[in-house]
Formats: structure tokens, C-alpha cells, sequence
């Protein structure tokens, strides 16, 4: 990765070209759920559409991604101003976070269950199942990329290097993506039942 | 006043040319060393456009071979196939008492939808524009390599296991998919429907899906690549227009695969989880089905949502091949440079505004058709810019009827006439009398199949010799181009006649319909076309692999006398394409006969004249 970020250093970019890939990786993934929500819209137009309340815990479940997106935020610019200590306590908090907020979706699932709306009944609650799951997969994603910067956290010397910095700036970004592509579900969700 | 450029590359690419320090890092050398990482797990990018090519070269054999064996049962439906049993066994059903054997109906439909598939997705897609994209886009635009070399090898790989996972779905007892490539429900959605909807529909989802990670990965590197590796000077107006068409071909694909991947999802927990979002009200054999409240149609619109931009992640690396390759070979600048970008654009736009036009005949609302129609027509005006320039760009000049030449003309000719019949098809009241005809068929397979096909041949003939270091034989190559332009006229002209009569598509045997009896010599005349198109097929891999060891070798750097700067590297280029320095860039891709020089390269600075033009204008 050194030689990559070597053969980076002759244009002058104003943005990383891993981030931008990251970038142009989020739209491509936006077209997706923006695909998953008109088809919801769509398919609600057509009549024969259940309405229900939403389980509040997916609220419990925003707020959890919310902090963790933050503390990740802290936790990288500790890692920039070289505060070893809180940057690594910060970034465990924020994994922690993360699990937490899969808990919770699944206990919105039983929530959802137990209120007698399961995934092969109308149409309207299988959505929910699916644009929540699909949402989760992303989710694991960005855990697996915490995964790898806590095992280098915790098993490596501490050093600031321009590729552990990216790194990090990657996992970040698209945490922060994750999270907001769930407020936006959980709006569009909350609208248009 | 005529004034002669001269100039040494060598020592311009030397003086001018940007020192990023590459050779002294040694990046990328590790990968280089063993036989298994330089071929196979290979991170360059040259590497990886062989792979890709010579993968799509091996699927178009498969899916053309399937169009032959399909076309036999069209053209000669009561003939006996027995003599096909060896090759594709008991889907051959054999009449114990008359020794007739008769190809399965089952299988006809399998053979239909593979050979859709097979050739929209993995040579027109992976083939095409991974070969060129992945060749191209570092050479021309002064990249040592992709932005992530690691990527691109994964692109491949997916793409590698995608094809895998599909060519075992051919061996299924049950076969493979077979209810159109399309894969519409409920036929897709109900692994009882058809032999070919249960084990070879998930085999087919999976496929794709892993094609469409494939797709993704690539589009994110050439996007990157193109906008943040340019060498100094290679401003975004002085790329050359393949580069362009690879660009925004990217940025389709970018923007339209997810949303399919979104409808397999949706379509795989139909298949697998009980949910109803395309099925409702469904007896099988009498028996109905406890799926209520979902809609096909749903399908049909996030399917054709990529489905069109699809069509022209098809044919705009083809266009940007055949704008290159014309300007090359006429020694003219292209005509209308930036009219050509944006043309490629407003296609680009339009295709995402224009995909319920496959489903005028669906059941969708005909007030909501007109919207679509407009625009569908309007695509016409920036596909008509685009023909008129590649037509003024040959008028008058010094044209050589070389291999790749002939095929980027026969691309015109194809484009013209593939895309005039679209303006039949765009029309929703007409389409109530074409759709789902030969006509259809007619139409998309001369301006996206074999309109594609020529680009991607005018492609490979031209930079055979940077990809192999040879050239490929003139004659061979000759003969190809002859016996495939006349003879894809040959299959496909009849077709529209045979549309314009009522005759559907994808019916395994018309004999047994009065109405169509008339047309039994036609089908046998295009059957025969096809098998003769598809032996000179055969011919050009013969060719291209022959050539590998034995073509004429290539002795100077640039031997069609273009500007770009893929003709600036050593002949049999290594890790990092230049040796010393990037050459820098000082001019458009263009500069064919000016001031009296055939050609100028992009990389020789302006002389004081031509500083004073610019500064003029």
C-alpha cells in the first residue's frame, strides 16, 4: 500500500483516489436502495397495502448508530492528534455500538413477529424485512472494516502513517454512510407505511 | 505555411515527460515474479484485458454455437437430430421406432435464454468493456496502472467465477434457466414452474450476482482512474473519445446494475422465503398458490431499469472504439469532438429515462407510454449527431481499407440500420403489431449485437499488435469482416419481414401454424447464413491465435501513425507501460493532417504558431 500511495503523489488530488472510489462505491449502493424504496412506493400505489405501526425500538436502534458514528468520529481524530489511548478505547466503543444496533434490529424483528406481521404475509411488512436485512448486511460490512483497524489497534505498535490514516478515513466514511442510509429508511419508512 | 514537425519520442518523453519516480519503488515487481502471479492472479492491467478478452472470445464461442443449434430447429424443424446426440446428449429426445431424434422443447428454451444471456452480459459486458476499459484506459490516458490494481484482478475473478457457476448450470439434469434471459416472473420466481426454474434459475441468479460485483468493481476503478490518474497536460477535453465512452459506460453501469441486483434480491425471496412481491394469484396444475398482493410488473421496471442503460454499457465502448479507430485510418480528426462527448452524454441521460418502453405491452398505463415514447425518440437526435460525424469524419479522407477500418465502417453501416427500426419499435402504437416478433429480434440483434460485435472486432484488430506485439493476417482478417457483414445482413433482413408478418419470437416451431407456413424457406435461408457467419467465426480465432506466434511483428513503436500515447510505449510494454519518465501531453487526441503533417502525437508541445491559435481563440 506504501507504493500505491507513492504512485498517488504525482497528480495533485484533492481528494484521496481510494476515497473516491469509496464515494462512487455509496452512490452505487444509494441507487440501490433507491431502487429497493420506488419499488415500495410503487408496489404501495398498487392497493392491497397492510398498515402498521413500526416497532419503537428501531428508534433505540437509530439513536445506538447515531452515538457510535460519533464516537468513531472521536475516535479518528484522536487518532490523528495522536491520543493512543482514547483513540483505541473509542473505536472499541464504537464496534460495541455497532453489534448493539444489529441486537436491537433483531429485536425489532421479533417486535414486528409477535405483532403478527411476519415476512410472507403483505407485502408491506416483507419490505421492511428486507430493506432492514439488506441494511444489516451493510452494516456488517462496516464492522468487518472495524474489525481489521481494532486488530491493528490493538496488536500493532501505535504509529500515525498516511495508510493507516486513509484507512481509518474509509472506515469512517462509510460508517457515517451506513448510518445515514438508515435514517433515511427509517424517515421513509416512517412516512410512507 | 506547411511546417514540418519533427521531433525524437524518446527524447521528448524524456525532457517533457513527468518523472513520478515509478521504477525506483519497484511497486508491483513482487507481483511480477512467478509464472502463477504475472498470468494468472496477474494485477496489470494489460494482463487483465487478455483475460477478460480471451474469456468473452471463449463465451461468444459457447453462446454462438447455441444460437446455431437453436436456429437448426427453427430452419429445419422436421429434420432428424439424431447426429447432434453426442454433443448434447439426451436433450436430443430419440423415437425408439423411426430413429428420429428431436431436440427437447425444454432445452430450445434453455438454449434461448443462455444464448441471451451469455452474450448481453459476459461477452458484450465483461468482453467488451473489460477488455478495452482495462487495456485503454492507463495507455491512452498516461497511468502507470489502474487506481487499484487490486480491484481490477477481483473484477476478473468474479467475473471468472460468475462464468463458472454458469457453465455448470448447462450440466444440470434439470437444465439450465429457461425461461428467457430477461427472467421474468413467475417463471423465475417459482422453482416449479419449468424444469429450468429450480436449480438452474438459482445458478443463474447467483451467477449474476456475482457478474454484477464484477461489473462494480471495474466501473469504480475505471471511473477513478479516468478522473484522478491523468498524466500532466491529458486534460479532460483532450482524451481521446474512447476514453469518454469508457467513462460514462462506467458510470451507467454504476448507476443501473445495483438497481438490478435490488430486483434479484426482491426475486430470490419470492424464490426461497415465501414473500409476494412479484407473484399473486398463481394455480400450478390446478393447484393455487398462497402468494396474494405482488405484481410482475414490479420486476419488469426494476429489471429494465438497467436493462436499458445495459444496452448501451453495449454500445457506447463500441462507438468510442469506432471513433478512435475511423479518425486513425481516415487520417482525419474526428469530426466534432466535442459534440461527439456530448452526444455520449445526453445518451447516457436519456438511457435511464426510457426503460418502460420494453413494456408498452405490459400493462402499463398508455398515458404514461407517450412519456416514454418522447423520449425514446429523442435519443434518436444525439445517436443521429454521432453517425453524421463518424460519416463527415470519413468524407474525404485518406482512407486505408485496412481489417479494423472495414470493421469500424461496417459499424456505421450496422448502427444505422439496427437503429432506424428502433424508431418503429419506440413508438407505443406500433408496437402493439411489432412486439415480441422477429422484428424485435431483427432490430436489437443489428444494433446492439452485431453492431457491438463490429466495434469490438474493429478493437481487436487494431490493438492486436499492443496487446500481442504481432499483427494479425490482413486476408484472414479481410475475409472475416466480408463474410460477417454480408451475412449478418443475411439472417437478420429477413427477420423484419418475417416480424412485420405477426411471427413471434421464441416459439420452438412454426410448421404447425398455417399463417406462418410461408416463411419455412426464409427460416431455412437464415439458418443457413448463420452457420456460414458463424464458421467465419471460427476463422478469426484461428486468426488470433495463430497470429500470437506467427503474425507479422511489430517493428516500430507506432505502427498506424496515431497520436494517442498507447503508441508511445516500448513495443512489448512491462509493469508501469513506460520505461523512463510519463510522457506529458500537450494537445488533443486529434491532430491528424494539420500544417501540412500527417500527424502530430499528443505528446509534442505546440509550436509557436499554434501557441498563437490558441491564444487567438
Amino acid at each position: 500500500m506504501e507504493a500505491v500511495a507513492s504512485r498517488y503523489n504525482r497528480t495533485t488530488n484533492k481528494i484521496h483516489p481510494l476515497k473516491f472510489a469509496l464515494w462512487i462505491a455509496m452512490a452505487s449502493i444509494t441507487m440501490m436502495f433507491g431502487a429497493f424504496t420506488s419499488a415500495y412506493i410503487v408496489r404501495r400505489s398498487a392497493g392491497n397495502w397492510l398498515e402498521f405501526e413500526l416497532p419503537s425500538i428501531f428508534f433505540v436502534s437509530t439513536i445506538v448508530l447515531l452515538i457510535s458514528s460519533l464516537v468513531l468520529h472521536t475516535s479518528f481524530k484522536s487518532y490523528v492528534a495522536g491520543k493512543e489511548a482514547r483513540y483505541k478505547n473509542l473505536l472499541l466503543v464504537s464496534f460495541v455500538l455497532g453489534i448493539a444496533f444489529l441486537v436491537l434490529q433483531y429485536q425489532g424483528w421479533i417486535a414486528l413477529f409477535n405483532n403478527g406481521i411476519d415476512l410472507k404475509g403483505n407485502p408491506s411488512g416483507s419490505f421492511i424485512y428486507v430493506l432492514t436485512g439488506i441494511h444489516a448486511l451493510h452494516i456488517i460490512g462496516g464492522l468487518a472494516a472495524m474489525v481489521v483497524g481494532l486488530l491493528i489497534a490493538y496488536t500493532r505498535k501505535f504509529k500515525i502513517t498516511e495508510k493507516r490514516k486513509i484507512n481509518f478515513d474509509l472506515t469512517l466514511t462509510y460508517w457515517h454512510f451506513v448510518d445515514l442510509l438508515w435514517v433515511y429508511l427509517l424517515i421513509f419508512l416512517y412516512i410512507s407505511r | 505555411m506547411a511546417e514540418i514537425v519533427k521531433y525524437n519520442e524518446e527524447e521528448l518523453i524524456e525532457k517533457q515527460g513527468f518523472d513520478d519516480h515509478f521504477h525506483e519503488h519497484h511497486e508491483g515487481d513482487k507481483y511480477q515474479t512467478s509464472f502463477i502471479f504475472k498470468y494468472i492472479f496477474s494485477m496489470d492491467h494489460k494482463i487483465i484485458a487478455r483475460q477478460f478478452l480471451i474469456t468473452g472470445m471463449f463465451w461468444a464461442f459457447i453462446g454462438g454455437a447455441m444460437s446455431l443449434i437453436f436456429r437448426l430447429q427453427l430452419g429445419f424443424p422436421a429434420e432428424n437430430f439424431a447426429w447432434l446426440k453426442p454433443l448434447i446428449g439426451r436433450w436430443i429426445l430419440m423415437d425408439e421406432a423411426t430413429g428420429m431424434g428431436t431436440l427437447d422443447p425444454q432445452f430450445y428454451y434453455a438454449l434461448v435464454t443462455m444464448h441471451g444471456t451469455i452474450i448481453v452480459f459476459f461477452v458484450l459486458t465483461a468482453g467488451l468493456s473489460g477488455t478495452f476499459s482495462n487495456l485503454l484506459i492507463p495507455l491512452q490516458l498516461g497511468a502507470r496502472d489502474m487506481a487499484s490494481p487490486f480491484l481490477n484482478m477481483l473484477s476478473y475473478w468474479f467475473f471468472f467465477l460468475s462464468g463458472v457457476v454458469m457453465f455448470y448450470s448447462l450440466f444440470l439434469s434439470t437444465g439450465p434457466f429457461s425461461g428467457g434471459w430477461t427472467a421474468y416472473p413467475p417463471l423465475s420466481a417459482l422453482p416449479q414452474a419449468s424444469s429450468g426454474s429450480g436449480a438452474g434459475m438459482t445458478l443463474w441468479l447467483v451467477s449474476l450476482t456475482l457478474f454484477v460485483v464484477s461489473v462494480l468493481l471495474g466501473g469504480i476503478n475505471y471511473i477513478t482512474t479516468v478522473l484522478n490518474l491523468r498524466t500532466k497536460g491529458m486534460t479532460l477535453w483532450r482524451m481521446p473519445l474512447t476514453i469518454w465512452a469508457f467513462l460514462v459506460t462506467a458510470i451507467i453501469g454504476l448507476l443501473s446494475f445495483p438497481v438490478l441486483v435490488s430486483g434479484f434480491f426482491l426475486l430470490m425471496f419470492d424464490r426461497g422465503l415465501g414473500t409476494s412481491f412479484y407473484l399473486s394469484d398463481i394455480f400450478v396444475q390446478g393447484q393455487a398458490l398462497d402468494f396474494v398482493g405482488g405484481s410482475p410488473i414490479l420486476y419488469q421496471h426494476l429489471f429494465w431499469f438497467l436493462g436499458h442503460p445495459e444496452v448501451y454499457i453495449i454500445i457506447l465502448p463500441a462507438m468510442g472504439i469506432v471513433s478512435e479507430v475511423l479518425s486513425v485510418h481516415a487520417r482525419k480528426p474526428i469530426f466534432g469532438y466535442k459534440a461527439m462527448v456530448y452526444s455520449i452524454l445526453a445518451i447516457a441521460f436519456l438511457s435511464f429515462i426510457v426503460w418502460a418502453h420494453h413494456m408498452f405491452m405490459s400493462g402499463v398505463n398508455p398515458f404514461i407510454s407517450n412519456f416514454f415514447v418522447i423520449f425514446t425518440l429523442i435519443i434518436a437526435v444525439p445517436s443521429a449527431v454521432k453517425v453524421f460525424n463518424w460519416i463527415t469524419t470519413l468524407w474525404g479522407g485518406n482512407i486505408r481499407l485496412n481489417t479494423p477500418m472495414l470493421f469500424a465502417i461496417g459499424f456505421v453501416s450496422m448502427f444505422i440500420s439496427g437503429g432506424l427500426t428502433g424508431i418503429f419499435l419506440g413508438n407505443s402504437a406500433i408496437d402493439i403489431q411489432m412486439h415480441d416478433t422477429y422484428f424485435v429480434v431483427a432490430h436489437f440483434h443489428i444494433v446492439m449485437g452485431v453492431a457491438a460485435m463490429f466495434g469490438m472486432f474493429a478493437g481487436i484488430y487494431h490493438w492486436y499488435p499492443k496487446m500481442f506485439g504481432r499483427f494479425m493476417n490482413e486476408t484472414l482478417g479481410k475475409l472475416h469482416f466480408w463474410i460477417t457483414m454480408i451475412g449478418a445482413y443475411a439472417i437478420f433482413w429477413p427477420m423484419h419481414y418475417i416480424g412485420m408478418a405477426g411471427v413471434p419470437r421464441r416459439y420452438y416451431r412454426f410448421d404447425g401454424f398455417e399463417a406462418f407456413g410461408q416463411f419455412t424457406t426464409m427460416n431455412q435461408f437464415i439458418t443457413i447464413a448463420a452457420i456460414i457467419v458463424f464458421a467465419a467465426q471460427v476463422l478469426f480465432i484461428i486468426n488470433f491465435f495463430w497470429s500470437q506466434n506467427k503474425g507479422r511483428k511489430q517493428t516500430t513503436k507506432n505502427p498506424w501513425e496515431a497520436t494517442t500515447l498507447e503508441w508511445t510505449t516500448p513495443i512489448e510494454a512491462g509493469h508501469g507501460n513506460w520505461e523512463g519518465n510519463i510522457p506529458s501531453v500537450h494537445r488533443w487526441a486529434y491532430d491528424y493532417g494539420k500544417d501540412g503533417n500527417d500527424f502530430i502525437p499528443q505528446i509534442v508541445p505546440l509550436s509557436d504558431k499554434e501557441k498563437a491559435e490558441e491564444l487567438h481563440h
